[in-house]
């Protein structure tokens, strides 16, 4: 799995190649854990893989994941991320673009036919709307679902379940009842080596240091 | 006389067809007896494995992934593990590598050995389907023997493998190894120029190079419309580097070369299980790393020291943390690319895991490939693309 020297000479190539060629679309270039990743800006996404599609030195032919990451925290809280695999150079490449709830994003069907379903995927996940996708309807979840399960504020427990009702024999849905209280452990602990990070109880160690 | 009126018939294929596969709902929109337009609805196996993946650690969540594509579930596990080590930054020791190589095959070969002789059986074959499930029995063998457990395994974990091979294990694979050809040319006697298969099969469903690249095909399927594209070989991981073995290709991307590219990768398998078992008879060792972060000590060690005990019983509550980043990792699944896209925030478990399944690609591509044929084929076209479920709603 890990690139050779030469791999990550070419890698460097791609991305000062990339970054050229993109010119005012590009937002960032950068090699992260030996991987291309690229932010474009949100209006020419389509015309960003089209290039990576057709330059004669990116030829990604494939796109091979498209999916989204939701950070609700962020002002766009979503990341659409395109995964691009170019069998001609034996290389992969990650397009990112940042959008919110109300904020379409261009479908890149046209420029990759297997966009189509994950690009219904996304929507129906995220809640991410694709403008001028082709049939823009809920691929995974049931007929009639309501919500998208992936964002973080869903619960996963979800809002309704479905049993068959003898008296009235069909399925009816009805709001979850849980027997017992959702549980949600919280390991965390400070427990050192298993983590940098700052844990709670950490700051009074520092206060502690400063005062003396 | 009055014009009558003609309309397109739409029908049902499923979702409880013995021919889908598992269940799917296919809307087929027919002109008499061709098909004008093939719709499939999916996600009636949807199990939100995806977000619960997010409410788990990350060793908790790797059983996950044997549920997905319940035919390899070994090769699912791959990818996952392999995205988790290479956010930790962790290397995998020789040997575990070599037995993740050995399982990997051993799994491939035996979804094969359920994919190829049932698409057989969805255009009428009967025998070799009996035949392979005895052969996929020994592999099942082999993996309980391994693990404890015949399918969902769990055996690949991040920083190497479960367990050591028992003792004895690896000369039962090597007899296996010797025998199985004949098996398979048993299979191929009855399949591969019968007369009525290829009738069945032979420019049935072409996908052009040029449309398979469009549809993202991947594995045996990419390699059936002619790309010689193996992640084995142009992406290696583990200690595929290592290993000699052919890519075979097709011509004409029709479903017959799907069925003729598997046959030929079961036989490139048995190679590189060869080869695995030459090379573990040399390279000894552990069989996970000795990180203690990431990988829990030995039974024997915890008896007698404290730190060992605290490592233990902190790697299965807490778990460990992995550094904030993400990766994206695929592997060569028996169906064809399997990716994960992990993104972790630096806590215990996984902020976002998409997985990309193969089959999903695959499936999309139905209208494409049974557009303009009759009704009967695409029992034909589904076999031949091998789509499984569990992978395609997750």
């Amino acid at each position: 799995m890990k690139l050779t020297d030469e791999q990550m000479q070419a890698l460097g190539d791609l991305r000062d190649h990339v970054s050229s060629l993109l010119g005012q679309d590009l937002i960032s270039a950068e090699i992260l854990k030996q991987e291309l990743i690229i932010t474009v800006v949100r209006g020419s996404i389509v015309k960003v893989l089209t290039t990576l599609r057709d330059d004669v030195n990116c030829r990604f032919s494939q796109l091979v994941e498209l999916t989204a990451v939701d950070y609700p925290q962020r002002e766009e809280r979503f990341d659409v991320v395109y995964c691009l695999l170019s069998m001609k150079h034996n290389q992969r490449i990650r397009v990112k673009v940042s959008t919110d709830e109300n904020t379409p994003v261009a479908s890149v069907v046209p420029v990759f036919s297997t966009a189509n379903w994950f690009e219904r995927e996304v929507w129906d996940m995220y809640g991410v709307f694709f403008a001028d996708h082709p049939d823009l309807r809920r691929i995974l979840t049931d007929y009639g679902f309501q919500g998208h399960p992936l964002r973080k504020d869903f619960p996963l427990t979800g809002h309704v379940e479905m049993r068959y009702d003898e008296d009235q024999k069909r399925v009816v849905y009805e709001p979850v009842k849980l027997v017992q209280d959702f549980r949600n452990w919280d390991f965390l602990s400070p427990w050192e080596g298993m983590t940098t990070r700052w844990l709670p109880g950490d700051e009074k160690a520092t206060a502690k240091a400063e005062g003396k | 006389m009055s014009e009558t009126q003609i309309k397109n018939l739409n029908i049902n294929f499923g979702p409880q067809h013995p021919a889908a596969h598992g269940v799917l709902r296919l809307v087929l929109e027919l002109d008499g007896e061709v098909v004008d337009r093939a719709d499939p609805h999916i996600g009636l196996l949807h199990r939100g494995t995806e977000k619960l993946i997010e409410h788990k650690t990350y060793v908790q969540a790797l059983p996950y992934f044997d549920r997905l594509d319940y035919c390899s579930p070994i090769n699912m596990e791959h990818s996952y593990v392999l995205a988790v080590e290479k956010l930790l930054g962790i290397e995998v020791p020789e040997r575990a590598k070599l037995i993740r190589t050995l399982f990997a095959e051993l799994v491939r070969i035996g979804n094969h050995l359920l994919n190829v002789p049932s698409y057989a059986m969805d255009v009428g074959a009967m025998t070799p389907m009996l035949w392979a499930f005895e052969e996929r029995e020994l592999i099942f063998e082999f993996c309980e023997a391994v693990c404890g457990a015949r399918m969902h395994m769990a055996y690949f974990r991040p920083g190497g493998v479960s367990q050591d091979l028992p003792a004895g294990l690896a000369e039962r694979i090597r007899q296996w190894a010797n025998e199985f050809p004949n098996y398979v040319r048993d299979m191929e006697t009855m399949i591969t120029n019968n007369r009525i298969f290829k009738q069945r099969t032979v420019d049935i469903g072409v996908v052009t190079p040029e449309e398979a690249l469009d549809w993202g095909f991947a594995g045996p399927n990419l390699r059936a419309s002619g790309f010689a594209w193996d992640l084995r070989k142009s992406q290696p991981y583990d200690a595929y580097e290592d290993m000699d073995f052919d890519i075979p290709i097709g011509k004409t991307g029709d479903c017959y070369d799907r069925y003729l590219v598997r046959v030929e990768e079961m036989h490139q398998s048995l190679r590189i299980i060869h080869q695995c078992l030459d090379r573990m008879e040399k390279v000894k060792g552990p069989v996970k790393t000795d990180d203690r972060k990431a990988t829990p000590p030995k039974r024997g060690e915890m008896k007698g020291s404290m730190e060992a005990l605290i490592h233990h019983f902190k790697l299965f509550t807490e778990g460990f943390h992995v550094p904030a980043g993400e990766t994206y990792v695929a592997t060569e699944a028996p169906k064809g690319e399997f990716g994960v896209y992990l993104v972790s925030d630096g806590s215990n478990r996984p902020y976002k895991c998409k997985i990309r399944s193969p089959g999903y690609v695959h499936l999309q591509a139905m209208d494409l490939m049974s557009k303009g044929h009759m009704l009967a084929d695409i029992p034909a076209i589904i076999g031949s693309i091998d789509v499984v479920f569990g992978e395609i709603d997750r």
